[in-house]
């Protein structure tokens, strides 16, 4: 993977993530946001958020990534996915 | 299960000649036998929904079932001059409710054998059958909780809000706000067995372990001083959910054993299962003893382990469960968390109906 492939990768799963979040809570989301403490989003939606991860990027979150950190913001999302589709390995 | 499976969860009946003597656009004046007045009472009585398939015009009909005072008993009316086997199909759709556990009831053998034909599922009776009805086992359940004895007002409170959310605007998240949602959290007592014994029969997504207590295990429990089961209720401005959920709990010095969550999938939208763990977690600080909490993995129960996994229970190991009988059941997960002070959800208002230990 070339590098300019791989930031278009990255930038597509951040806007695609913060697409949905924007869809879903009729909000405008900062990919920095921290959606549990700004009370935007409830660990309730936050298991909305792993069913969504794992259809549109074709991950599997489990074990230990299943925590509540990972899913904070649209930057810790991205970040998950990233890892789990092993863009970061590629160097 | 076969019982459980033959067993009739909502019945369709048609109005002229079934329901009421007469035919309301011919004689204008149709009237209700107490006999029949008794069976919908009784079915209503035993958890069973009824509902109507007519033809006629609707808000005439409507009109005379309210004057009869009858027409709160039935939910998601059918009153139109399409094929009653849309109606049926329908009704049962909106209940999610499989064919065969549907009944319907007319005097016309044509209406029957409509029915029958698009829906052979259905169980068709003729207006002959009325009075009998209560007696046939498909309408006798083997237990009745209080929970049936108000499945019908609980229907139409989740219609109501469905509604109304419908109409919301604005993130779930306020419109949770708006339902002034209270979730009471108590010991069991005898007359709560059989709700506790569905709900681990019926909670096959939020099912913590997957097992199934039944009415003997959990009555032994109870009476175990080791042990604590508890049982979730909630309501809010629409009226009752019933009972919601319940766990199972065994104190050992150092640390609590959550042998069981099981919540029904009725109230997950309302985050009841993070609500009942963020609770727990809080009392087990104050108590200053650790979480272990017991995980199977099933095909369906995906969703309780991450609400676990969220409430920040992990696999890391801990002293405190040194030496301790965790039981060794195949495939049993025993996840483990330190507590601290969790602020209860702004969402609902929570109850715990004890002031000791837990
Ligand atoms: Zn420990």
């Amino acid at each position: 993977m070339t590098i300019d492939q791989s930031i278009s990768a990255v930038e597509s799963v951040e806007s695609t993530v913060q697409a949905y979040l924007e869809s879903k809570l009729k909000s405008t989301v900062d990919p920095d946001q921290d959606l549990m403490a700004s009370g935007l989003v409830s660990s309730m939606f936050a298991m909305q958020l792993v069913v969504y991860l794992e259809s549109t990027f074709g991950v599997a979150v489990v074990g230990s990534d299943l925590k509540l950190d990972n899913f904070r913001s649209v930057r810790s999302m991205t970040a998950l996915v990233e890892r789990l589709q092993g863009n970061d390995s590629d160097g | 299960m076969s019982e459980l499976r033959s067993q009739v969860k909502c019945l369709v009946w048609d109005l002229d000649n079934t329901l009421w003597q007469g035919t309301l656009l011919e004689d204008g004046e149709v009237h209700l036998r107490a006999q029949v007045l008794d069976v919908i009472r009784t079915l209503d009585s035993r958890g069973i929904l009824q509902s109507i398939a007519s033809k006629n015009d609707h808000d005439h009909a409507w009109a005379r079932l309210e004057e009869l005072g009858v027409a709160e008993y039935f939910v998601l009316p059918a009153i139109n001059w399409g094929p009653k086997s849309d109606s049926v199909r329908a009704i049962a759709e909106q209940l999610k409710f499989a064919h065969s556990a549907i009944a319907f009831i007319d005097d016309r053998p044509t209406e029957r054998a409509e029915v029958e034909y698009h829906l052979p599922e259905v169980r068709c009776y003729s207006h002959t059958q009325v009075l009998d009805l209560p007696n046939l086992p498909e309408f006798t359940p083997v237990t009745i909780t209080e929970d049936s004895r108000r499945r019908r007002q609980m229907y139409q409170a989740n219609f109501r809000r469905a509604a109304a959310q419908t109409e919301f605007s604005g993130p779930d998240e306020n419109f949770l706000r708006t339902l002034e949602l209270e979730m009471r959290i108590a010991r069991a007592e005898p007359q709560d067995l059989g709700r506790v014994e569905e709900l681990t029969l019926r909670t096959s997504q939020m099912n913590a372990t997957g097992v199934h207590y039944s009415d003997a295990a959990l009555r032994e429990l109870c009476s175990d001083p080791g042990h604590e089961v508890l049982v979730i209720s909630m309501s809010d401005r629409f009226g009752p959910h019933g009972a919601v959920g319940v766990l199972l709990l065994a104190r050992d010095t150092d640390f609590w054993h959550l042998k069981l969550l099981a919540t029904s999938c009725r109230v997950v939208q309302f985050g009841a299962g993070a609500a009942i763990l963020n609770w727990l977690v809080d009392r087990a600080a104050r108590a200053g003893v650790h979480l272990v909490a017991d995980f199977r993995p099933t095909e369906r129960n995906r969703m309780m382990e991450i609400a676990y996994r969220f409430a920040g229970f992990t696999t890391d190991p801990c002293d405190c469960t040194a030496g301790a009988d965790l039981g060794a059941e195949h495939q049993v997960q025993h996840l483990h968390l330190v507590p601290e002070h969790r602020a209860l959800p702004d969402t609902l208002r929570l109850i715990a109906e004890f002031a000791d230990v837990v």
